[in-house]
This record gives structure tokens, sequence and C-alpha cells, in this order.
């Protein structure tokens, strides 16, 4: 019996070292710390940030919590900036090809190619300016704590990652990343009723968008058998599929998932009340990061691996644009609060950048990487003048507190009247030359209704546009009666100042002298 | 008896219909809050039926992403929620009628 026992023992202890004896040596996956250096920064930024002031017994002013986090999204940028010169070619060229191209890090979740640093440069930018915006609106408010800069810090981070992500369940952990703080930062004004009230409402319909886009992803795995994008593209590449009812579902809700974060028609529910209901420098932020992570997702999961579905897909995007562009500049123009109209007008912009999608082109691609980077500049530069006129508790919203803003502020009403024109697509700023690339790129690939669609949209979107600049350029009523010193003063502080002048500096100067972001868009089209 | 993946993906569809059906017709926000739960888990449902169809363990440790993401939404979501409703009875979406136009 013992002996049996023993014996068994044995045979066990064999059968254990034999194994052992098989198993190969673990291996790790290899990061490479230097393709996620972008991220790396601002996450770390973040941590510090919130590490740091919980540590310290003195709360420190407002002012070190901005300057680290612009500090921090500077340095991402620069890191970004080397990625750049690593996977885009300078010159053409076999040896410099050769030398610099696209790959792949963590094992192929992360694509480090010309498309993810572009959006890496684009987000860190928005960063910056939206930081600069919240710090002087953090002061106003009187609120303390580096919360609201770790939140904008970690969103970012989320949105570079959505990016640069090259496998679908990544996508979804950076779609959750962006998001997440965003609810939070939505509701950041907790004293206000309506922010606590967009906070909900972004949660509810943000977490509804983000179980589509899982089910979708979930249907996407069981059609193609992975989740890894290159892997479903060489799949799809390879495979005659004749009933893929499981993987077209898949990519439908992917695009419903995905719709909601752009704000695209049906998808737009959520827009005008949490824009509304947010403060006015996170709706910008809003508005610049979280519509930039969505259509980077959007743009490379549907142009790069699922372009041999094109038919499939071309047809939905083209429903989507239409219906984003009219939904979008008609209810815009019969709002009375100019958070509201610019919701619906962010609205109408994300049909835009469905048009380049819809144009399946790298030509297409190439206009909407230009129209979100433009559009960037010109949402963050309105919201900033919107963040000021809204003066202190953040109320003052509606479209008469504009009346009469060019007599007490010039100078504002200047930068806003170029902002809206801007988003108008009045030549000469960079607003004009976005609308211009992407209708060329429908023309170009033969989607007429599209282009004239577009085109109407903007004329339409021009009348709500231009009535606000004449508002703020026509008298203030009753000035007669009140002396103008009577109406409450704007503060302008140097931070929104730097703001705005950056902003604006972007708009016109890349207006007059497009080709380097023509140049930086085209070359972003570099997908691995 | 042996049960054929069709009837996971079958349950995994009902499930994931009930949860959105749930979010979009219920109006006490905690509801709505359980129903988005139903929804991740009739995803990961999914994940697993495909994963062992396909005999691959990329979408069983797709799980574990998913569970993750589902408790930090929770803690964001159930956080949001007391802000607003600490000083009312109910918790009901309708009371959220500030913002419309």
């Amino acid at each position: 019996m013992i002996a049996a026992v023993t014996a068994t023992a044995a045979a066990t202890a064999g059968v254990v070292s034999a194994v052992r004896t098989q198993l190969p040596p673990l291996r790790l996956p290899s990061v490479e710390y230097s393709a996620i250096l972008p991220e790396l920064i601002l996450m770390g930024a973040a941590l510090a940030l919130l590490l740091g002031s919980s540590l310290t017994r003195r709360r420190p002013g407002p002012g070190l919590f901005t300057a680290v986090t612009v500090a921090a999204a500077l340095a991402s940028m620069g890191a970004a900036w080397k990625l750049w010169a690593d996977v885009v070619p300078a010159h053409g060229g076999q040896a410099a090809a050769a030398a610099h191209h696209p790959y792949t890090a963590m094992s192929g979740a992360l694509a480090v190619d010309g498309f993810s640093v572009f959006f890496m440069v684009l987000l860190t930018s928005a960063l910056v300016l939206s930081a600069l915006l919240g710090d002087a609106w953090l002061r106003r408010e009187g609120i303390q704590g580096p919360e609201y800069h770790v939140l904008a810090l970690f969103c970012v981070s989320g949105a570079m990652l959505m990016a640069a992500a090259n496998d679908l369940l990544v996508l979804f952990l950076a779609l959750e990343i962006l998001s997440i703080p965003l609810y939070v930062l939505a509701g950041f004004d907790s004293r206000r009723r309506q922010s606590r009230e967009a906070a909900m409402k972004y949660f509810v319909l943000g977490a509804f968008s983000s179980a589509l886009l899982l089910y979708g992803i979930a249907l996407v795995y069981g059609g193609t058998g992975s989740t890894s994008l290159p892997q479903i593209a060489t799949y799809l590449a390879q495979q005659v599929i004749t009933s893929n009812g499981v993987l077209l579902a898949g990519l439908a809700l992917l695009m419903a998932g995905l719709g909601f974060k752009v704000a695209a028609v049906p998808f737009h529910a959520w827009t005008p009340d949490v824009y509304q209901g947010a403060p006015s420098p996170v709706t910008g932020f809003m508005a610049a990061a979280a519509k930039a992570g969505g259509f980077a997702g959007l743009l490379r999961v549907f142009f790069s691996t699922f372009a041999i579905l094109r038919l499939d897909w071309q047809p939905l995007v083209w429903v989507l644009a239409v219906l984003t562009l009219l939904v979008g500049s008609v209810l815009a123009v019969v709002q009375t609060d100019i958070k509201r109209m610019l919701a619906y007008s962010s609205i109408s912009h994300a049909g835009f950048v469905l048009i380049g999608l819809q144009a399946g082109t790298v030509k297409g691609i190439a206009g909407a990487l230009f129209y979100l980077l433009a559009y960037t500049f010109m949402v963050l530069g309105s919201f900033g003048i919107v963040t000021l006129v809204g003066r202190r508790g953040d109320t003052h919203h509606s479209l008469d507190d504009y009346r009469g803003l060019a007599g007490r502020r010039p100078g504002l009403a200047l930068a806003f009247a170029v902002f809206l024109m801007a988003q108008t697509g009045v030549p000469f700023t960079t607003g004009f030359l976005a609308k211009f690339y992407v209708i060329s790129a429908a023309v170009a690939s033969r989607s007429y209704a599209l282009a004239v669609i577009g085109m109407l949209s903007a004329v339409i979107a021009a009348f709500f546009y231009l009535r606000v600049i004449v508002l703020m350029y026509s008298p203030a009523t009753g000035e007669d009666e009140a002396p103008r010193a009577a109406l409450p003063r704007i503060p302008l502080p140097a931070t929104v100042a730097v703001t705005l002048v950056v902003a604006l500096a972007v708009t016109v100067v890349f207006g007059l002298v497009p080709a380097p972001m023509i140049t930086f868009a085209r070359k972003a089209t570099l997908l691995f | 008896m042996t049960v054929s993946a069709g009837w996971y993906l079958t349950l995994s569809a009902v499930l994931f219909t009930i949860g959105a059906v749930g979010l979009l017709v219920r109006r006490n926000v905690l509801v709505m809050f359980m129903c988005v739960e139903l929804m991740l888990n009739a995803a990961n449902l999914a994940f697993v039926t495909f994963a062992r169809q396909l005999d691959d363990i990329g979408g069983q440790s797709a799980v574990f992403f998913v569970l993750v993401v589902a408790a930090a939404e929770v803690v964001v979501g159930l956080g949001i929620i007391v802000a607003i409703f600490r000083r009312r009875a109910g918790a009901t979406a309708d009371d959220l009628n500030l913002l419309k136009g």
C-alpha cells in the first residue's frame, strides 16, 4: 500500500518534472517605453499631481497645478514630435523610407504611425489650451485642488491611446480612459444643478454607447476570430465570407458606439444638454478632445481595417453624414443659448469629418484629419470667449449677453468674430480649407450629392454664426438709459489671453499659409 | 445533453436587448445603471462563447478587462448619482429636466 503510494508520488513527481522541463521559458512581451512616452508623461504627471497635492500639508495655489499640466503637455508633445521623426520619412527616397517606418509596440497592441502621432500633437495642443482656460475658470469660481487638471490629463492620455489602438480591446479600454474622467469633468461645477445633470446624462448615454461598442467588438471577434486590427484585416482579405451577418452587425454596433462619442446624428441626443450644462472650459475641451478621440478610432477601424468591406459601410456613413450635417445646422438656427448653439454646430462639424470618411480615400482621410486639427483651435478659442462672457457663476450664455460686446470689449468681439467666421468657412481661415478639402475629396470619389448637402449645410450654418457676429456689433439694448460703465466688466486673465492668441494665430496663419498643416495631415494618413 | 453555442449567443443577444430596452424605457436611474451592467455582461457572455468556439484564449481574457472597466464605471456613476440625488427622495430620471430645448 505504502509502496504503491510512494510509487504514485514518484510517478507524479516524474510527470511534474517532465512537464517542467517541457514548458518553454516564460516569455514576457517586450514593452517599448519610447513608443508610449507621450502617454506615460501625461499619466505620470496626473499621478504626481494627485499624490503631491495629497501629501503636502499646505495646498499650493492653482497656478502650480496648471504649470505642471502645461509643462507635461508640452513635454508630451515634444516626445510625440520625436516619434514623428521616427515613423515619417522626412524626404522621399528608399533609404529614408527604410529607416523611418510605422511600427507596432506592445506585441502589436499599439500602432506607432503618422496617424497616432498626428493625434498626439492635436490632443496635447488641446490640453495646453484647455488647461489655461480651466485655470482662469477655476480661479474665477474659487475651486481649489488639482482634480480638474488630473482628470483632463487622464482624459487626453486615453484619447491618445485610442488613436494608437491597434486592437479592438485596446480601443475599448482607451475609450473608457477617455470617457470616465470626462463624465466627472462635465459635473465638475457641482454647485450648479445644470452641471450635475449634464454629468448624469453624459454618463448614462456614454455607458450605453460603450456597451454598444463592446458588443460590436464581441461580434466582430466572433466573425473574424481576432480583436487585433491587422489580423482582422488579413482574415478579411484571405477569406471569402458568404454569410457575414454577425460581422456586419458587429460593424454597425461599432459605428453606433463611436458615433455616440463623436455626436453623429442619430446618436447626438446627449450633446446639446451636456454641452450646455458642463462648465464652459470643459465643453471646449470635450468638443476638441473627445471628438478627436472618437474620430481617431472611427477613422482607423473603418478606413484601414474594414477597408475591404467598404461597400457595406460607406452607405451607412453616407446616411450618418447627411443626417448629422442637416440636423446639426438646422437645429442650431433656433437656439437662444450660445453653448447649445455651439453644440449643434459641433454636430454639424462632425458631419463634415464624416464626409471625409465616407470618401474612403487617402484624400478624404487627410481632409478629415485637417478638419479635426483646425476645429480643435477654432472651438477652444470660441469656448474661451464663452467662458469669459459667462462671467462668475458661468451662467450668462444667452445670445443677448453678446449684444454690444464689441462696444465693451472690442478685442474679444473681434476674436470671437474670427472664430465664428472660421467655423462658417470664410476664406483665409483654416475653417475654409478644412471644408474645402473634405468636400473636394467627396467630389473626387463621386459623392456629388454628399458634397452638395455639405455645402448647403455650411450655408445654413453661416446664418447662425453671422447672427452672433451681428449681435456683437449692434449697440447694446437700452444703451441710452444705462451708461456703458454700468454693464458688468468682463475681465481678461492672461492665461485666457494666451489661449485666444494661440488659437487665433493657428486659425489665421495656417489659413493664409496652409502648406505645413496640409503636409502634416497628409503624412498622418500613413497608417500601420 | 449538450447545449450548442448558438443558444449561448441567443441568450447573450436577449440579455443585451433587455439591457438596451430597459435603459431606454426605465425611469429610475439605478435601474438604468443595472441595465448598462446587463449589456456589458451580455457582451462578456458573447466573448466567452466565441472564445470557446474559436478555441482562442483572447476572448476569455477580454472578460477581465470588461469587468475592470465596469467596476470603474460603477464607481464614477454612483458618485454622480449620489451628488445629484442627495437631497431627493427618489432617483428618477424625469427630475433631470433643467437642460432641454
